[in-house]
């Protein structure tokens, strides 16, 4: 074999592509199916702690800042491992698709709220002072006049958080959720070729390319010029 | 006020002893930020559809006194009375007194999310409870009072200073205030735009608003004031009519202030 041929055999293999690929595609619907459940729950959870964090209850607040430091510090993996083997240690068994879930949520959650926070404060106090002045109450204000403008602020960093986070479902692998590089991973060993990770990689890319390309729609279709 | 019998009474009549109905009352007003005392014993009136003028140097506690009269700033102590109420009560409802108290900024503050309509209509419709067709028929008729009808959907970034500025004062006008305070309302503005709001003011003090404004246009003030007081270091040094201030005032501080912004 030539080292073209040889290379070829190793990453495209075409028998083991086609042999794993319906494995594969299994796995790219659970990756789809965690991806999104994370993005929905993980920002929703960095908006219920922005909205608690805007009230500014002094020991709510402690907690909510230890919390996000926290979660913004740990490496997901960590987390993953240490709920997934050490949860049932005292009685509480999560499948593998449940802790990613959870674990990611938290992470996103953690980093939606600070980046939230961060809109929140950008916003002008003559913004406040105004609705404030016309009656609204402090929700109402929130509500209607700072989250809106806060949340449009935040779009670009919140989209290119959301993917480096969203892409984290990868970490499935290590605790058997059959997403799509666990899948290619079985092939792999099976195969004893690396074609199936080829497939994974692309997988990936087909999914997450356009999840980017959504994300700049998103960023210019919120943009608007500052009068 | 001047005490002769018009044709027209300018209010209901008043209980005896009082000359007209003071829709603000300020008495005895302190406010610190820290040990720095901004205000120290303001007592003011503003009587119903009289235009009051309060000018002096930066610094010397306007804005924070306006601020104090729909309590955006916690006075230390005093009281303020809006339209028969103590605003400065504890347990005041401070969200139903602001709705009788209209307030424009000096930077406008138009919510950059909404459109021109819908910055008037936000606290009709969540505040004053009324239905989405009746907000808008009060917006559209309180941006036409402004001059700015044709507007109506324009975001704010759309409109020039002196636009946004007018949309501001119709946000607050459309809620019906018993009065109106005015924070430096053109300080931020072009030169060529200045005449827009100072007209729209002018019309709303012909129309009876009771308005204490704030600002340095001491032209307009001497046209439509009917009151003008100056202000320093947190007390008022004199009050009386324009005439009176800008042409003989009393204090050595007043003449000095109005020779400084004298062009």
């Amino acid at each position: 074999m030539t080292p073209w041929e040889r290379f070829v055999d190793a990453f495209f293999n075409r028998e083991v592509i086609v042999q794993y690929l319906p494995a594969i595609g299994k796995g790219v619907v659970v990756t789809i199916e965690l991806a999104v459940l994370v993005v929905i729950s993980g920002i929703a959870l960095g908006f219920l702690l922005v909205v608690l964090r805007a009230y500014r209850v002094a020991p709510v607040n402690a907690v909510i800042v230890v919390f996000v430091d926290v979660f913004r510090a740990l490496p997901p993996l960590v987390l993953i491992l240490l709920l997934y083997f050490g949860l049932p240690n005292i009685d509480v068994t999560l499948s593998g698709f449940a802790v990613v879930w959870l674990t990611l949520t938290l992470v996103l959650g953690a980093f939606a709220e600070e980046i939230f926070w961060a809109g929140v404060l950008s916003v002008e106090k003559g913004q406040w002072q105004a609705a404030r002045s016309t009656g609204l109450g402090f929700g109402q204000t929130l509500f209607y006049v700072i989250l809106p403008q806060a949340v449009r602020m935040t779009v670009p960093p919140l989209t290119n958080r959301t993917i480096a986070i969203t892409k984290n479902t990868a970490l499935g692998t290590v605790v058997g959720v059959g997403e799509i590089l666990n899948q290619a991973t079985t092939a792999q060993s099976f195969s004893g070729n690396a074609s199936p990770l080829t497939v994974a990689a692309i997988a990936f890319l087909l999914i997450f390319v356009p999840v980017v390309y959504a994300g700049r729609w998103i960023e210019t279709r919120f943009a608007w010029r500052k009068g | 006020m001047d005490g002769s019998v018009s044709s027209v009474p300018r209010s209901l009549p008043s209980d005896a002893g009082r000359p007209a109905e003071a829709v603000l009352q300020i008495s005895d007003l302190h406010m610190a930020f820290g040990d720095l005392e901004v205000l120290k014993g303001i007592d003011l009136s503003v009587a119903e559809q009289e235009l009051v003028f309060i000018i002096g140097p930066s610094g010397s506690g306007k804005s924070t006194l306006l601020r104090c009269c729909n309590r955006l700033e916690e006075p230390n102590k005093g009281t303020i009375i809006v339209d028969g109420e103590e605003i400065t009560a504890p347990k005041a409802n401070l969200n139903k007194l602001r709705q009788r108290i209209g307030m424009v900024f000096q930077s406008f503050n138009l919510y950059p999310h909404l459109t021109a309509q819908a910055n008037v209509t936000l606290a009709l419709r969540k505040v004053a409870g009324k239905s989405r067709i009746e907000a808008r028929e009060i917006a559209l008729a309180a941006l036409d009072r402004v001059g700015l009808s044709d507007k109506s959907d324009s975001y704010p970034n759309e409109l020039s200073g002196g636009q946004q500025q007018r949309v501001a004062i119709a946000r607050s006008l459309a809620l019906q205030p018993r009065v109106m305070l005015f924070d430096e309302p053109t300080s931020a503005l072009d030169p060529e735009l200045v005449g827009d709001v100072l007209n729209v003011m002018q019309d709303m003090k012909e129309g009876g608003m009771t308005m204490l404004v704030v600002s340095h246009e001491m032209r307009f003030a001497m046209n439509a004031a009917d009151q003008v007081v100056f202000m320093d270091r947190g007390v008022i040094v004199e009050q009386g009519t324009p005439d009176r201030i800008f042409k003989h005032p009393e204090h050595q501080r007043t003449r000095d202030f109005l020779g400084k912004v004298a062009h």
